[in-house]
């Protein structure tokens, strides 16, 4: 297989071998998410791949904590990860139009009220 | 304390990790998956990164030269480290085995540092054990995976610890300052830390089918400790410092 892509070129996914077909499917996609500090929420920053839960957090500790402040790692198979179809993504599209929504409005609208309200006494 | 002992014992600590650290990086950009090529590249770092940490023990307190001089030009007879991590990096099989039969040894090797008697390496063992611990995570996991694996993957492990076995005892080969550095309580010595190693890989051995070879005394490769080197690593300490002899004296 001609690619550029090392994880192609290396693994040679399809090389047939006593006309056996040689596939990657014992080495699956983890979805890996990091956290900085305890207590504080862990963050998806993307995937290695591995075929076991415990090699996949071997390779995630240096793939994603190798550089900066890492105080744990958490994997899960890419395929345990339920999302919904592009095709719905209409459910979500006037959303970002009900700021109502967001209690930092309020606060907000209070604010720019007072000002307002100041700024016309004293013009 | 004689400062000789501290010497011989940071020398050969220094130029293990110096030495792996090199072998090592040669798996850099043509690792077995993207992933592990990292890992094992970042580890190969982590030991250069010892081996620094070491050298620079040796200049600023027992007062050797500086830890670039240590490293990039000596002889190769003034090298200290064992045989078994100048072997070239054969297969992937055998690179985890080494990884796996040396990183247990270094990661007690450092739990015992903590309790020097010689405080700068005291220190460093505390604050480096970690990584230690993470590079015999990785080794076990490899180890108990490829066992569990393929009649090949079974088959190539095994005969790698066969391979690795000799030279991975002359680890704990003694120097002749081993009493003085028990003595000092600097370190327990080599040999309660075999018995400590071999406690440690056998049921990870165990959990992975893989038998220890049962080899004559006779067979251990020692060495290294001494300086006496295999035929391999003259060529890799010509290859680590080729771009330095090329001006010698150029600040970089």
């Amino acid at each position: 297989m001609n690619s550029l892509d090392p994880r192609v070129k290396r693994l040679d996914f399809k090389k047939l071998e006593d006309g056996e077909e040689r596939t990657n499917s014992h080495s699956i996609t983890w979805e890996v998410f990091h956290q900085e500090k305890r207590g504080k929420q862990v963050t998806h920053v993307g995937i290695v791949h591995a075929s076991s839960p415990e090699m996949a957090l071997m390779m995630a500790k240096e793939v994603f904590g190798r550089r900066g402040k890492t105080t744990n790692l958490w994997v899960t198979k890419t395929s345990d990860v339920y999302t919904f179809g592009s095709e719905d993504e209409d459910i979500f599209e006037t959303t970002p139009e009900k700021t109502f929504r967001d209690p930092a409005f309020y606060k907000v609208r209070d604010r720019i009220e007072k000002f307002q309200n100041r700024n016309k006494v004293q013009s | 304390m004689n400062n000789e002992a501290l010497k011989d014992l940071l020398y050969k600590m220094a130029d293990d990790a110096l030495i792996i650290g090199h072998r090592n990086s040669e798996w850099t950009g043509i690792g077995p998956m993207l992933e592990e090529d990292l890992a094992f590249s970042s580890m190969a770092q982590d030991k250069i990164g010892h081996a620094v940490a070491l050298y620079k023990i040796l200049h600023e307190v027992l007062g050797e030269a500086d830890p670039d001089t240590l490293g990039f030009k000596r002889e190769e007879k003034d090298f200290k480290c064992c045989q078994f991590i100048e072997q070239p990096i054969g297969e992937y099989d055998f690179s985890i085995v080494r990884q796996f039969l040396f990183d247990h040894a270094e990661h007690i090797r450092y739990e015992l540092l903590t309790q020097s008697s010689f405080q700068p390496l005291a220190q460093l063992a505390k604050k480096i054990r970690g990584e230690i611990k993470y590079h015999v995570m990785h080794a076990d996991t490899f180890i108990k995976q490829l066992g569990n694996g393929t009649e090949e993957s079974k088959a190539r492990l095994q005969s790698s610890l066969n391979h690795a076995w000799p030279f991975a005892l002359g680890i704990f080969e003694k120097s002749e300052f081993e009493s003085a550095l028990i003595e000092a309580e600097v370190f327990v010595g080599e040999d309660e830390l075999k018995k400590r190693w071999l406690l440690k890989i056998s049921p990870v051995l165990e959990s992975a089918n893989l038998k220890i070879p049962a080899i004559n005394e006779s067979k251990i490769v020692y060495g290294g400790r001494k300086g006496f080197h295999s035929e391999y690593l003259k060529p890799l300490l010509e290859e680590m410092t080729e771009v330095l002899r090329t001006d010698i004296n150029a600040e970089w």
